[in-house]
């Protein structure tokens, strides 16, 4: 049934975890995220899906975990203080090729910080967070709307990659109401973790398939095997030799990799002209259009390059525009966060220049206005 | 329309974030216009400061803070204070008689207006006081409509509790009919 | 006839990496033997363990086991029981897994009574790290560091499980083997929450720097000092000081978890989407 709703980021988020099929969340109460778990607290028990409250943040990771292994789709959600607690486990996912979903509302760090305010300081640890080189997947939204589709998506990539997928939506947006339309059940696809076919006696849960996957069996399906945190080979089994060690860190980035062409999604507003860009994600996407709108008024030759996936980098589309602009300006609710990475594509091509700002203050157009 | 801005201000707990979620719901699926809410608060969820900004535009909203506001309303001697400032020149400041004494100076239309004491001597709930401001609000505006409003405010307010809800809205939207203005507006600037 | 436990076991992996009078090793075949007199299937039955000498376990049962991170386990078996309650979920934990970085999720989980048993294989140290002293190593005890004397009271797990809610808590010896089967078996059997707490010995890094001249002297020690909770009853303070009480040492019949909370699930009439479980 399509219906249109006015609904907060964090609210639509939980609907498009929903749609996605999810049908388990661990969490513990954190602002500015718990509007999630007192969603999917209320619906999924009416769906026949399992809601559980923690008694922390690691454990709430490791509930999600385990429940995705038995063949749950399961997602957290967090904020700072709480997303640097579940690194531990975030790792674990990535090696053990769990699928799952986390989401992060920033909020003003370090530490406890600001608990209500805005901020994009967790840019670097969706990144790096956890120990050891993984790969990463980070979405920031920016709408509402984006809110309900990106969840889906983060499903669907979750489950096709085998990878844990972060949304980093900050405070702005968690919190923000609009008006959104809900899609019919059936008109956004939902992929569904592959399952082995292989008779039960033969099975290497973690011999690459698909783009370097594995199809790795929930349990209770029949196979038997072993799962862990150790470097390990295809039979799952820990090893030390260094060849199968350097295979699978090596195979677990590229699997990512390979799916870039479908896992990146960026926004390019008046682009094709532009002698400024402005590259902006989240809540600060939406300040850089309406200042880009304003130049544009005042005849100037500016436009927007919306991240929607921040890790991986979009390279592509920042590498074109630097084909034409001469000033490519970065807002961000950090220090400068993104705008290493910005500068390291554009390579000396443009002036890079970075707006911050960190005090939970959503950065406003005038501030990009006079830069433009 | 381009963007009109609302930004209902007071201390935690007085449901100001309600009051804007509902008039922008009302505007924004009962209306056919855009709008957004966002909102500030302290990690407290009672007491501290607390605001609820709502744009309305028949446009794409694309930065959801204030600019300049058109309204805004404050409950508190604390809100007025700090939001006065942000009010766009010939917009309007409505304050409460009762917790507001001191009104800062600025180019803007003032109604001091009894909107706690008329939740609680005639509809007869301090609590409501955030309706009340939702109904004055939106006679005082007339941008969004009083049906709209109704219908989103049903859906927003726990069963049972319609009766008193929709009486805080009459009594503000009456409260906006017999307003007038406080200090004359062209005035260029007003002191006290 | 002798038991075969073979087939329970990867005998590829063997030979494990305890070390020579360890008591993981025996406690492993007890769970073995509970295992088989219970007869749970392989592909139904999840064994989880934490980090250190006791998390290897996971590795040497040939069930569908799950090796975690360090003192997480039960975190990790709540969303697989919770998703899949079908399953047999069996924890191994070591004391510092489960009572020192894992404390938290296990006093949670004794609360929470879902149908999951923990085993806490008790050594008295961290031995995978080389024999620092855990919240259970007995004060006065010697260890890589406390190497002038442990000052720390030491912890009671039983106890603590009992405090925490546990529905059926017992505690043996690998000294009395066929006790400790049997509280095995009525462990896994319980409906609820149930925790096992089994004294095992570490020669190596408890034992030697304790006056612990061989494994057997260890197992001497848990004979001397092993109190059945019946005799217990009927001691005074003073004589039991020291000593430990074994057997069933607490038992409650309570609703579990999972059938409570799917009960909640199935009192709305109709799924409202076409979300369910995927079971299989």
């Amino acid at each position: 049934m399509e219906k249109e709703k006015f609904l907060q980021g964090n609210e639509a988020f939980a609907e498009g975890a929903l749609y996605a099929g999810c049908n388990f969340f661990a969490g513990y109460p954190i602002s500015p995220s718990s509007e999630i778990a007192e969603y999917m607290a209320y619906e999924l028990p009416r769906r026949k899906g399992v809601f559980i409250e923690m008694e922390d943040e690691i454990a709430s990771m490791g509930a999600v975990i385990g429940a995705s292994l038995a063949g749950a789709k399961a997602m957290t959600a967090t904020s700072g203080p709480g997303f640097s607690l579940k690194q531990e486990h975030i790792g674990f996912a990535c090696i053990t090729e769990v699928p799952c979903v986390i989401v992060d509302v920033m909020r003003g760090g370090p530490s406890t910080g600001t608990p209500t305010g805005p901020a994009q300081g967790d840019v670097m640890q969706a990144r790096w967070g956890t120990h050891g080189d993984h790969p990463a997947v980070a979405i920031a939204p920016s709408t509402v709307e984006e809110c309900f589709y990106e969840a889906v998506r983060a499903f669907n990539i979750s489950e096709k990659y085998r990878n844990p997928v972060i949304l980093l939506i900050d405070e702005v947006v968690g919190h923000m109401r609009e008006k959104i339309r809900i899609p019919k059940p059936g008109e956004i696809e939902i992929i569904n973790r592959r399952r082995p076919n292989e008779a039960y006696d033969d099975y290497l849960p973690y011999k690459p398939d698909l783009g370097g996957v594995p199809n790795i069996a929930n349990f209770g399906t029949g196979y038997r095997f072993h799962i862990t945190g150790l470097s390990h080979d295809w039979s799952g089994f820990p090893t030390n030799d260094p060849k199968r060690i350097g295979e699978l860190i090596q195979r677990l980035t590229k699997k990512v990799e390979k799916g870039e062409d479908e896992i990146l999604r960026w926004e390019e507003f008046m682009l094709e002209d532009a002698e400024t860009a402005v590259v902006a994600y989240g809540s600060v996407a939406r300040s850089a259009k309406f200042a880009v709108k304003c130049a544009r008024n005042a005849g100037k030759k500016v436009g927007l390059l919306k991240l929607i996936t921040i890790w991986p980098f979009p390279v592509k589309p920042l590498k074109r525009l630097a084909e034409h602009a001469r000033k490519v300006i970065i807002p961000e609710m950090n220090l400068g966060q993104i705008v290493l990475e910005v500068e390291r594509v554009i390579g000396g091509k443009a002036d890079v220049i970075p707006i911050n700002r960190v005090d939970t203050e959503l950065i406003s157009p005038d501030e990009i206005l006079v830069k433009l | 329309m381009e963007r009109y801005e609302v930004k209902l201000s007071g201390s935690g707990g007085q449901g100001l974030i309600l009051a804007g979620m509902i008039l922008a719901e009302a505007a924004a699926l009962y209306d056919g216009k855009n709008a957004v809410q966002t909102q500030s608060y302290g990690p407290e969820s009672r007491g501290g400061s607390s605001s609820s900004i709502v744009i309305i535009s028949n446009q794409d909203i694309d930065y959801p803070k204030a600019t300049k506001v058109d309204v805004l309303l404050a409950l508190t001697q604390e809100s007025v204070n700090k939001y006065a400032g942000d009010i766009k020149d010939g917009g309007i400041l409505i304050v409460d008689e009762e917790t507001v004494k001191d009104i800062p100076a600025g180019k803007y239309k003032i109604y001091k207006l009894p909107v706690i004491a008329t939740a609680r001597t005639q509809v007869g709930k301090v609590i409501v006081a955030n309706i009340v401001a939702l109904g004055l609000i939106a006679g005082l505006i007339e941008l969004v409509s009083i049906d709209a409003i109704k219908k989103a405010l049903f859906t927003r307010i726990p069963k049972g509790t319609e009766e008193l809800n929709f009486r805080a809205l009459e009594a503000g939207i009456n409260l906006a009919k017999e307003a007038h203005l406080t200090v004359d507006p062209n005035l260029e600037c007003i002191s006290y | 006839m002798a038991f075969d436990y073979s087939k329970y076991l990867r005998n590829d992996k063997m030979p494990h990496i305890w070390c020579p009078g360890c008591g993981n090793g025996i406690a492993m075949k007890s769970l073995i033997r509970a295992i088989d007199a219970l007869g749970y299937k392989k592909e139904e039955t999840v064994i989880i363990s934490g980090i250190g000498c006791s998390g290897r376990i996971s590795g040497y049962l040939d069930f569908n086991t799950l090796h975690t991170t360090h003192g997480r386990p039960l975190t990790f078996a709540t969303g697989i029981k919770l998703a899949n309650p079908k399953l047999n979920v069996i924890v191994v934990s070591g004391d510092g897994d489960c009572a020192a970085i894992g404390g938290n999720h296990f006093i949670h989980a004794c609360r929470r009574n879902i149908d999951i048993t923990l085993i806490i294989f008790n050594n008295y140290i961290y031995g995978m790290t080389g024999g620092q002293h855990s919240p259970t190593t007995p004060s006065g005890s010697y260890s890589t560091t406390t190497p002038h004397r442990n000052i720390d009271p030491q912890f009671d797990l039983s106890k603590l499980a009992i405090g925490a809610g546990a529905t059926f808590v017992a505690r043996e010896t690998t000294y009395n083997i066929f006790a400790l089967d049997k509280v095995v078996i009525e462990a896994f059997k319980h409906k609820g929450f149930s925790v096992v707490e089994v004294m095992v010995g570490c020669p190596i890094y408890y034992g030697r720097k304790n006056g612990f001249k061989s494994a057997f002297s260890l197992l001497d020690w848990q004979r001397k000092n092993a109190i059945r909770m019946e005799r217990a009853q009927s001691m005074k303070p003073e004589e039991l000081e020291g000593k430990f009480t074994t057997g069933i040492l607490h038992r409650r019949e309570v609703p579990e978890y999972t059938q409570l909370y799917y009960t909640l699930t199935e009192s709305f009439e109709k799924s409202v989407d076409k979300v369910s479980m995927e079971r299989e």
